[in-house]
């Protein structure tokens, strides 16, 4: 049923007009005194050094491919948890099994130290 | 969809959004109240008597502040950091049951619940909070500052650590209810008893989990104050800083919310009694649902207040503490509470 999710997209269009509408009027309530000053950034009172775009540690890359590929996963439990009661032991053992492939993976990940942060 | 539904459904999104507003206006001052007492000290109470007032001039301070672009940010994403956190708390708002039906127009009931019949509500929560993802990362990407990019980064990282194991604590309780439906799950528990009696380690799972997917201490990391100054906000002023401090606030209401739903009975008063029949009057009665109402934001409050009791009594994780925590604890932890889940339903259900 689409109209079920028109509340849901009624309440995306006013968060959105909620959030322009606030900037904008404080865009016009506002006081617009800039200088050159103002406008740099903040570097705990020094001259700014180069820009931020630089390469950062490859762990937050890492750890987002990991959210992707379990991410997955949780999502795959959600139908099987829904029809847990009619699937009953069958459906049990295969989540069983799905659930020892996907820990063995993750044991793989901690062994490979994907997770080390020290 | 007839014009009135869509009136209806126009008038329930503005009061739900009222609502968001001021419980988060007072939920500002609930904090530094509570701060104030846990260190001793007064608190506000120079606005209106006992302080009630303070936010709503901290919101017409912020209305009249300068909105600071640095000239080395990127515009267009700086702006729009603020809108996609806010409308994600705004849009988690529809899918909260926040009472049963009230009124009944043309054969359709409503009540404060936008969307009661939506079959897929806790898939949207958790899809709307990776969508606020993007906004903290992008606004500590586009203020093209050191603070900022490493705040964002550092809260991107997390959130999207403890949103696998919210995920997986959530399928405890889909398991025992048997619907994603949140009205279903609430009705579940009044007939079955609380799920937090059934669920006590999923219980705790999400709730360490919505403490970190709110940015609150102790995984406030991102805007480690000593290391990062404010974090992904470090570029932000006026306005668009405060649109992202109420989208943290809204959420964390939210947060409560979807608890008092998942684990605490929703509108259920005590488990295990029959409120209606106790008080004599029927289970959909418009006092009956009033009142689930008034028990339902308690305790969404009540956990919120926990919320801010945590946050000015803990010290911050450091961020490997953080992330070992999150992968190495609370992830295994949620498997094996599903696993055993099943297995006493299996046996017992």
């Amino acid at each position: 049923m689409v109209t079920t999710y028109v509340p849901l997209m009624i309440m995306i269009l006013i968060g959105v007009i909620f959030g322009v509408s606030n900037i904008v009027l404080a865009e016009i309530l506002g006081p617009r005194r800039r200088n050159k000053a103002k406008l740099s950034t903040y570097e705990s009172g020094m001259e700014p050094i180069k820009s931020a775009r630089e390469r950062f540690t490859v762990k937050f890359y890492l750890v987002a491919v990991m959210f992707i590929l379990f991410d997955i996963e949780v999502i795959f439990m959600y139908p099987w948890a829904v029809q847990f009661k009619e699937l009953g032991m069958y459906g049990f053992t295969a989540m069983i099994l799905f659930m020892v492939l996907l820990f063995s993976g993750y044991l793989y990940v901690i062994k490979k130290g994907a997770l080390r942060w020290d | 969809m007839d014009p009135i539904q869509l009136l209806i459904i126009c008038a329930q999104a503005g009061m739900l959004v009222n609502l968001m507003l001021i419980a988060a206006a007072y939920m500002v001052l609930a904090e530094r109240k509570v701060a104030a007492w846990i260190q001793g000290r007064v608190g506000p109470n120079r606005v209106g008597p006992w302080g009630l007032f303070q936010s709503f001039a901290d919101v017409f301070k912020l209305y009249l502040k300068e909105d600071v672009v640095p000239a080395a940010a990127d515009y267009k994403f700086h702006a729009l950091a603020p809108i996609i956190s806010i409308a994600v708390a705004i849009t988690i708002y529809a899918v909260i049951p926040w009472s049963g039906p009230l009124v009944t127009i043309d054969g359709h009931s409503y009540g404060l619940a936008m969307a009661p019949q939506m079959n897929v509500a806790i898939l949207i929560i958790l899809a709307m909070t990776s969508v606020g993802v993007y906004g903290v990362a992008l606004a500590g990407w586009s203020s093209n500052n050191k603070y900022s990019l490493m705040g964002g980064l550092r809260s991107a990282a997390q959130m999207i650590s403890y949103e696998l194991s919210m995920g997986l604590a959530v399928i405890g309780v889909v398991l025992i209810s048997g619907s994603l439906n949140l009205v279903e799950i609430i009705n579940s528990q009044i007939a079955n008893g609380w799920n937090i009696m059934y669920q006590p380690v999923a219980f705790l799972i999400f709730f360490v989990t919505s403490l970190a997917e709110t940015n609150r201490a102790p995984f406030d990391l991102p805007e480690a104050e000593p290391e990062l100054v404010g974090g992904y906000h470090t570029e932000y002023t006026g306005m668009k800083f405060g649109l992202l401090y109420l989208a943290e606030y809204a959420s964390m209401l939210a947060a409560g919310a979807i608890m008092a739903t998942l684990f605490l009975g929703g509108w259920d008063m005590i488990p295990f009694v029959d409120e209606a029949a106790l008080l004599g009057l029927a289970p959909d009665s418009i006092p009956m649902v009033v009142l689930g109402h008034i028990t339902f934001v308690s305790k969404a409050l009540l956990m919120v207040f926990v919320f801010i009791w945590i946050r000015w009594s803990l010290p911050r994780f450091r961020y490997d503490q953080l992330m070992n925590l999150g992968w190495k604890v609370l992830l295994p932890l949620a498997l094996a509470n599903i696993a055993v889940t099943g297995i006493c339903l299996l046996l017992f259900g």
